[in-house]
């Protein structure tokens, strides 16, 4: 009698096929996986544990490590849960540059994701050209943040600055060679026969179980159910925009693309409509009007004050030198939580002690004692933040929810029975971020 | 967002949250722990539980979300939910993980994003930031404080 021998197959903590440090043990019969094991914790930076020792301010920059690809969903989510337990609205301009800039993000991680996944299957052109119409995206975000991945774009109370007077035309120039690129994927990908075998059918989750495991995102948008947080739970001002919710029907990997690649050009919509709609704001200076920062630092420092208010330092708009009129578009008028703009730092005795006030430690903000949940939609689902106050000038917890913890729970569930093949499109459709998922 | 939040003790933290999956709660949301002794509540730790009521055909919440939150101590024991939201099995090793809180009717429980070496456990108030781990830790025979192993700065220290 032959008696059926199975044996384990280790992929991971890094192995080639898989984006993200994680080991999965697999069990073998043959090429079939019996069981799988999935071992987490790779990446595990204390985010929770740090950002109960620093300022809420300071938090915003690990925010961006949290999910790397869509970092300013990140910031928007956390600050949006800081101000919901101070009761701080931001001014409208601020929000629509929230959504605009979470909706970049958002395609960028999605471009990340269907162009990984697809260079891991085998075609290696649409991740170039995926990955090239990202950098239009990255290059946009940086003339807007100053820096490409680690944004740190929000504070609590507002934004960091306006935007430059060139963004909106660098976009809609921009998400045309987008729209290029994802015209020529879905030539290549959507009806490849190899693209197809490979993903349609494998990874597929039913809607029951998706919910059991509290799936959320293009994820659980594939298996038919359209939950959106931006649609269910509408904040910013999403529910003044008009955008649809793509839902698969299988819930399987194709459908999960298809979702993403859907996703990518309501977002693109958004952002249009966004510039559209978003209330004028003083965003940009008249060359004339400016000095250059140290000119301005310098008469400060000789006493020369009273031309200061005549004019402006000449600073990147993205160091926050945005001028003293745009400041008051984009964030809250709350001198107690709110940063005054560099020109009043260093212009006068107010809002240098104003400045100071915010920074230095155990005095900054001080948020009412509760605690306080808010969801966006991140690029992987519903990304939260449950932050815990009592009265201090710091976090007293912060719990983020990791949407794709939810997902790599549930992978067990979408592995077994299927071939050591089918892993690397399920894990790349997966879209593992291990800076979210470890934390 | 809307959300009701309920009180209940860990003995009667199960019945609640099965009554409330009963009543059409399908979806574990999150599963979280904090740890109050800071603020000297008794008992020390609270596990929170956010449920949602979603909808399959519309993608919306037929009902405002719920937080039950758990007041507990390492002792007595609060009963696992994995039995009614599979979620729950992750969710409920990070907060052993991070916490220390116990979950019966469960089949194992071990650290998920620390390594099974990792002495303590990170989130409570009275692990310190600075403490180093054996297995990562100075070599024998050098100050804990040692600044090439010991890189926080010393504005961490609050107390």
């Amino acid at each position: 009698m032959r008696t059926q021998k199975t044996y384990m197959l280790n992929m991971g903590p890094a192995h080639p096929a898989m984006h993200g440090v994680v080991r999965l043990i697999l069990e073998l019969e043959g090429e079939r996986i019996v069981s799988t094991d999935v071992e987490i914790g790779y990446l595990h930076r204390a985010f929770e544990k740090h950002a109960e020792s620093e300022t809420w301010n300071n938090v915003v920059p690990w925010t961006d490590r949290l999910n790397y690809v869509s970092p300013l969903i990140n910031n928007s989510g956390y600050c949006l849960a800081v101000e919901k337990l101070a009761g701080i609205t931001i001014p409208e301009r601020g929000q629509y540059l929230r959504v605009i800039a979470s909706e970049l993000s958002r395609v960028t991680d999605h471009l990340t994701c269907v162009g990984a996944s697809a260079m891991e299957l085998g075609s290696f052109t649409v991740f170039l050209y995926l990955v090239k119409a990202r950098e239009y995206l990255y290059q946009l975000i940086d003339s807007l943040t100053g820096a490409r991945v680690t944004t740190s774009y929000t504070r609590v109370g507002g934004v960091k600055a306006d935007m430059p007077a060139d963004f909106p035309a660098g976009c809609l120039a921009a998400f045309k060679k987008v729209r290029e690129a994802l015209a020529e994927s879905d030539k290549l990908l959507t009806r490849n026969r190899i693209f197809m075998d490979r993903m349609e059918g494998t990874g597929a989750i039913t809607q029951a179980d998706a919910l059991a495991y509290g799936i959320t995102g293009p994820f659980l948008r594939s298996t038919g159910i359209p939950y959106d947080v931006r649609r269910a739970h509408p904040y910013l001002v999403y529910d003044r925009l008009d955008f649809e919710v793509p839902v698969g029907a299988k819930g399987d990997n194709f459908d999960r693309y298809l979702v993403r690649l859907a996703e990518m050009e309501q977002s693109l919509r958004l952002v249009e409509q966004c510039f559209k709609k978003i209330p004028d704001g003083a965003h940009s200076l008249e060359p004339s009007e400016m000095k250059d920062a140290f000119e301005f630092q310098d008469a400060g420092k000789q006493g020369e004050t009273a031309l200061l208010s005549k004019y402006r330092a000449k600073v990147d708009q993205t160091l926050q030198g945005a001028g003293r009129e745009s400041f008051g578009a984009v964030k809250a008028a709350e001198r107690s939580a709110v940063l005054p703009p560099k020109e009043e730092t260093y212009g006068n005795i107010e809002g240098l002690m104003n400045h100071f006030e915010l920074i230095m430690w155990s005095w900054g903000i001080k948020i009412p004692a509760g605690e306080g949940y808010c969801a966006v939609e991140g690029g992987n689902g519903e990304l939260g933040f449950h932050v815990v106050s009592s009265g201090e000038d710091r976090p007293y917890r912060v719990r983020c929810r990791p949407p794709c913890f939810f997902i790599m729970a549930a992978l067990p569930k979408l592995l077994n029975g299927s071939y050591v093949a089918d892993v690397i499109p399920t894990f790349g459709s997966v879209n593992m971020i291990a800076g979210e998922l470890d934390r | 967002m809307e959300f009701e939040s309920r009180w209940v003790g860990p003995g009667r933290a199960f019945d609640v949250l099965k009554y409330l999956k009963e009543e059409g709660y399908n979806v574990l949301a999150d599963l979280f722990g904090v740890d109050y002794s800071k603020l000297g509540r008794e008992p020390r730790f609270e596990v929170v539980y956010r449920l949602a009521c979603l909808n399959p055909d519309t993608g919306l919440e037929d009902k405002p979300r719920v937080e039950v939150h758990c007041a507990t101590a390492e002792e007595p024991e609060l009963r696992s939910v994995a039995s009614l939201w599979p979620a729950a099995d992750w969710l409920e090793r990070e907060v052993w993980d991070m916490f220390g809180i116990r979950f019966v009717d469960r089949p194992e429980i071990k650290r998920i994003l620390l390594y099974e070496a990792f002495s303590g456990h990170p989130l409570r108030k009275d692990y310190p930031i600075a403490k180093r781990q054996p297995l990562i830790g100075p070599p024998a025979g050098e100050a804990e404080n040692n600044p090439s192993f010991n890189s926080q700065r010393p504005a961490l220290k609050y107390e």
